[in-house]
């Protein structure tokens, strides 16, 4: 009966504050979509300068995709003038490829287009070495994918671990200024002086933010997938189940430290060190080169678990059984900051 | 008459500074008490702890011979804090129900409990605004509704005339003062006015957590001859360093 009210209230303040919902709700979905278009962006064909470069070899660089710009001579300065991505030259009967490399994956690629092209034009020199130059049939690869297809763009691989950590942000943010602001404004205190337990405190807090962590879980799911299309194999009732989890971690988390800030601007500076280290190790970034206690570091961040389970289930289709372990892991963690949550209380009161 | 509550050798100190230093007092049914005192003077330390928001370092506290802190008891005691804790977003109407269905009433018990103390501070007109639009007055008065919101036995009020206008001074006085006559309340008040100490059955002068002096304010001005309550905590306070 108490914890209904105090959810009730929760709720009703939630309402007022317009900007908190917006929040909550809006600001996921806008940086979601900033993300989709900015990794989903089409690739530009890389620019190469070329001089004196034989005529078969030209053809087969076009065919490669490379925007082909002709000179007479040219020099490094040339492709900072014209702002060429490459030069290739026959200096002294051989080709010499300069790379821009102010962006090292565009130089990548241009140097492993040009690297097939050449080897490609070798091959025809030895299996033609008088003819003119030929339409080289290109050998079509057939290539396979254990995961997602030809299509799969990096957003793709992302999007998991993206839509794991906008619920967990948001719901931390929210929750934990949410009671800091009953800490300040006294209204805590003066709850313990009331007949409520510290135990239908906490639930009131998990539950009256939950409701809008599972709405902001379902918006933020059902749009990555319908609207950004998202790669999802897997169920979307497991993809949710694993973000209420989630939420449930970061709404722990976020009222516990809320505890050990005395402001508003304090809970904020609770994010570079609660939140951002976790997003490292949330699969973003490939963790196999690190050193075993950097990996194990991994292992103690709730967003690690959520990710691997989401990248599991949104990516390669995983059943509720094999991503259980990380299910788990979440509970634990949820477990463990509510019972810190419930003690952190006694400091107002000690029943 | 019965005793209503019991502060036994109470000591509390926050880190090295002793707040509270071995407090003896005996609270009765049906009388108001005056904790009088400058700020630091640890009031408010104490009538938290009988409250049961805080525990003392050593001694004890019995409310209604029950020993605090206990939750049960805190359906028979009203809190007013000393700083208004309001829930500004909310409307007057919306806190005084939230904090009412935190005791036990029923329905229409918690109906007759909002419509009385919202008329008897006069809020009535002003219960559909949001708190965040009341004035310091307003919200005081807020808050001394929500103390009353559960007919509690024992009424603890921390400075609970601050910022209020002399006529609303005067008429909320008037009413602690029928609580007391017509429904038997124990009523505790801290203040550091001097003229709202007149009003009590019985004062206690605290300074750096010890009671200087206690008595009726008849009988305190008697015993250091002079003719108002002010003089005799100077002359405690005197007497006392
Ligand atoms: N939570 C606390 N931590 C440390 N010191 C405190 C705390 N609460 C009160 N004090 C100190 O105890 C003393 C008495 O405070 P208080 O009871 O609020 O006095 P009063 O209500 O008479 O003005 C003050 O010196 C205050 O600084
Ligand atoms: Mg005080």
């Amino acid at each position: 009966m108490r914890t209904v009210a105090l959810i009730k209230r929760i709720c009703q303040e939630m309402l007022r504050d317009k900007r908190t919902l917006a929040l909550l709700f809006i600001a996921p979905l806008i940086i979601l979509t900033l993300m989709y278009f900015l990794f989903n962006g089409n690739t530009v064909d890389p620019k190469l300068g070329v001089v004196n470069v034989e005529n078969n070899l030209e053809k087969i660089l076009v065919e490669a995709n490379i925007d082909l710009k002709h000179y007479e001579q040219a020099d490094k300065e040339t492709i900072v003038e014209k702002d060429l991505d490459g030069l290739l030259e026959v200096k002294d009967e051989k080709l010499v490829l300069t790379l821009e490399n102010s962006d090292p994956s565009i130089a990548k690629v241009l140097q492993m287009k040009v690297n097939q092209s050449v080897s490609l034009q070798a091959q025809s020199k030895i299996l033609n070495p008088n003819a003119a130059p030929v339409v080289i049939q290109k050998k079509e690869i057939d290539t396979q994918y254990v995961y997602g297809n030809s299509e799969t763009a990096f957003f793709d691989v992302l999007s998991p671990v993206l839509v794991g950590f906008f619920v967990f942000f948001f719901v931390f943010l929210i929750s934990g200024i949410g009671l800091l602001k009953e800490r300040t404004t006294g209204t805590l205190e003066r709850l313990m002086s009331t007949p409520i337990r510290r135990g239908e405190i906490v639930t009131a807090y998990l539950v009256g933010f939950g409701i809008f962590a599972v709405i902001q879980t379902v918006i933020i799911v059902i749009y990555s997938i319908n609207v950004l299309d998202m790669v999802m194999v897997g169920s979307v009732w497991n993809v949710i189940l694993i973000n209420l989890l989630l939420a449930l971690v970061a709404l722990s988390l976020g009222t516990l430290l809320s505890t050990f800030a005395a402001s508003e601007f304090q809970m904020v500076q609770f994010i570079p060190i609660a939140v951002i280290p976790q997003v490292f190790f949330a699969g973003i970034f490939p963790l196999e080169g690190l050193a075993s206690w950097l990996q194990s570091i991994g292992k103690i961040m709730p967003i690690y678990y959520a990710a691997d389970a989401l990248k599991g289930v949104m990516y390669k289709g995983l059943g509720l059984k094999d991503i259980s372990g990380d299910l788990f892991a979440l509970v634990v963690f949820a477990t463990v900051f509510i019972i810190l949550n419930i003690l952190a209380l006694k400091k107002y009161r000690k029943l | 008459m019965n005793v209503s509550i019991a502060i036994n050798q109470v000591s509390k100190s926050f880190g090295k500074k002793v707040v509270l230093n071995q407090i003896d007092f005996t609270i009765e049914e049906g009388k108001i008490y005056g904790f009088i005192g400058p700020s630091g003077a640890g009031k408010t330390t104490l009538v938290k702890m009988i409250v049961g928001m805080n525990t003392p370092d050593t001694g004890t506290i019995h409310v209604l011979n029950e020993k605090m802190p206990n939750l049960g008891l805190l359906q028979e005691i009203g809190y007013m804090a000393q700083s208004d804790a309001l829930y500004t977003e909310l409307t007057g109407k919306e806190n005084l129900k939230f904090f009412a269905s935190l005791y036990k009433l029923n329905k229409t018990e918690m109906k007759e409990r909002i419509t009385y103390t919202a008329n008897l501070v006069n809020l009535t007109n002003e219960l559909n605004k949001r708190v965040s639009a009341y004035s310091g007055g307003m919200k005081r008065r807020l808050s001394l509704a929500i103390a009353l919101i559960q007919n509690p036995k024992i009424l603890i009020l921390d400075e609970p005339t601050v910022g209020i206008d002399p006529e609303l001074r005067l008429s909320i006085w008037k009413e602690l003062l029928r609580l007391k006559n017509e429904e038997g309340k124990t009523i505790i008040v801290t203040t550091h006015v001097m003229d709202e100490a007149e009003r009590c059955d019985f004062v206690a002068m605290v300074r750096d957590g010890v009671i200087l002096t206690r008595g009726t304010p008849k009988e305190l001005k008697a015993q250091y001859q002079v003719d108002n309550l002010e003089e005799v905590f100077l002359k405690a306070g005197r007497k006392d360093s």
